[in-house]
């Protein structure tokens, strides 16, 4: 059965990334975290909660972000090099069966690693204010948007991944991360211009993932709420593209030449 | 000793040995460059700039300006300094990149207004931070509290901070007080009782351990005005009616003009001087107070007693 197989592949992949000591980063985020609660209401005024959530959050986006990328990229060269993948592939496993498996393996690594992080960020959060409020529930909002953020993250990584190097991979998904963060200026650029630029920049901010919709960290820290349209919304578009992107790894891996 | 180990003991001791001189030669480094040029420079003073290369974690660059704005302004303040060029762009930047940081409202702007070496004395950069505040967040009553406060203290503008704590007492979940201050504030402004509400307000209303020490400072100095203005106005009735000044209290109690030998919010008794002035006993511990001082003292910067 696929998915028994895909099953197989993604739990082989994250255990190989807690063997490759991927979860220490959960320490770093700790030292981070306490230093953050016991110090800002030293140095500062008024922002221990808001501290907590935005370095809280920002932390947990961007050590999953680098988490993605450097492992996503080596997804599959890295089976290549050590010669892995034929053994993988010489049975009954089908190509896409090893990509969709790869991606989950690497996605459960960081939800595993988003819950702890969560864990980490909640407890400073009672550090800080003796209790929680109501409005701290919109925090789960915000971390689950980061984590339809690793999706998309991901599920680049690993599309690079399948016909590029590990260098050219990691700089071809930062730089997506960087102008996916600009997406909305793109859009706002394309509005405003003429003709086939207009064409080709709309084109442009259409095809580049939307990270800023799916950044609502400043939002969350300030206890606003976030609608139910925007989570629907959001939730649609990050399983559409990652859809897209794996769909794109499974094209080229399917006609890649293994020889 | 094996081969392997002297390795480990020599690549151990130079690591540790570079990093003691690493330190020293950061330290010497320091001593070179000046505090002002390390502190007077902003590399990038546009906040849409910023917003832009923050790549959507805005907050906690937002957070960062914050703290790097108190910083700034307590290290200014603890040297008595007169100018805090850097205040100003700090507080538009950490409010340009995150709006609803109303703490940064709240306190930048009293950072701003008081005349140096208490603030930066920048009255009409504070009202500006306020108003922008205000625009950003209509619904926070403690921003129209804020403008009218600077409006009141600094600028004298009471007509404005009238409008001020009017509109701020519209606002659902406003102070009480607000409304009634506005009420005074229309009707006499400009007297003691207005400026003992005003501190008490900012002691109610605020978390902030520094700020509410603050408050009672303000409150104690106001109660001194008020008590040498009182005990100088009964030296000169005693002065009148028996053509001397009283040698001490004990005249002003036998003469039926005071029941007990004052004392100050400290709990410490005035002097009075040969010349019928009124002091305070311990200046230094009652920052802020515009009258019982001893002739040519100069205060130190103000400090906060530990009880508050």
């Amino acid at each position: 059965m696929s998915g028994a197989r895909v099953a197989h592949i993604a739990s082989n992949t994250f255990r190989e990334a807690v063997r490759d000591r991927v979860l220490y980063n959960l320490i770093a985020f700790a030292v981070l975290m306490s230093g953050a609660a016991i110090l800002v209401g030293q140095i500062s005024i008024g922002i221990e909660r808001l501290v907590v959530i935005n370095l809280g959050l920002t932390a947990v986006s961007l050590f999953g972000l680098v988490i993605a990328i450097f492992i996503g990229i080596g997804l599959v060269s890295k089976e290549i090099d050590k010669r892995t993948l034929y053994t993988v592939l010489s049975r009954p496993v089908r190509r896409w069966e090893f990509i969709v498996g790869k991606f989950f393996g690497l996605v459960g690594t960081l939800a595993v690693n988003t819950f702890f992080m969560a864990l980490g960020v909640f407890g400073a959060l009672l550090w800080v204010s003796h209790g929680f409020q109501l409005a701290d529930g919109w925090v789960l909002v915000a971390l689950y948007f980061i984590i339809l953020q690793f999706l998309i993250i991901t599920a680049l990584a690993l599309l690079f991944s399948s016909f590029s190097s590990p260098l050219l991979s990691a700089v071809f998904a930062f730089a997506l991360f960087v102008i996916g963060s600009f997406a909305e200026d793109l859009r706002g650029f394309a509005a405003m211009a003429q003709g086939a630029v207009h064409w080709l920049a709309a084109g442009v901010a259409y095809l580049v993932p939307n990270f800023s919709s799916l950044n609502v960290v400043s939002s969350v820290a300030h206890g606003q709420p976030i609608s139910a349209q925007l989570v629907f919304s959001n939730t649609l578009y990050a399983l559409l593209y990652t859809a897209m992107a794996v769909s794109g790894a499974v094209l080229i891996f399917e006609r890649r030449n293994l020889k | 000793m094996k081969p392997s180990r002297t390795v480990t003991v020599t690549a151990g001791a130079v690591l540790v040995l570079c990093m003691m001189a690493s330190a020293l030669v950061l330290r010497h480094l320091d001593r070179m460059r000046t505090r002002t040029r390390l502190q007077e420079v902003l590399y990038i003073s546009s906040p849409k700039v910023l917003r832009r290369l923050s790549l959507g974690y805005d907050g906690l660059l937002a957070d960062i300006y914050w703290t790097r704005a108190v910083q700034y302004f307590g290290g200014k303040h603890f040297i008595g300094a007169r100018n805090y060029d850097l205040l100003a762009p700090l507080l538009e930047i950490t409010t340009g990149l995150d709006p609803h940081l109303t703490v940064a409202y709240e306190f930048g702007a009293n950072f701003l207004a008081p005349q140096p070496p208490e603030g930066a004395g920048m009255p009409q950069r504070a009202i500006q931070l306020a108003e922008y505040g205000i625009r950003n967040n209509p619904d926070d009553w403690r921003l129209y509290y804020s403008l009218g406060f600077i409006c009141y203290m600094e600028l004298h503008d009471y007509p404005r901070a009238a409008s001020a704590f009017a509109r701020g007492a519209e606002v659902p979940g406003a102070h009480p007080f607000l409304r009634i201050m506005a009420a005074q504030m229309a009707e006499h402004g400009g007297d003691l009782r207005m400026a003992q509400m005003l501190w008490v307000t900012t002691y109610q209303s605020a978390q902030d351990q520094n700020v509410r020490a603050n408050a009672v400072a303000h409150l104690r100095a106001l109660q001194v005005d008020a008590d040498v203005t009182n005990l100088e106005h009964l030296v000169a009735v005693y002065h009148q009616n028996t053509g001397h000044l009283p040698s001490s209290f004990a005249d002003l109690q036998a003469a039926g003009l005071l029941n007990a030998i004052p004392i100050d919010p400290l709990g410490q008794a005035y002097k009075l001087m040969p010349d019928g002035r009124i002091e305070v006993p311990a200046p230094d511990d009652l920052p802020f107070i515009q009258k019982g001082l001893p002739s040519g003292y100069k205060p130190p910067p103000p400090k906060f007693l530990p009880s508050d």
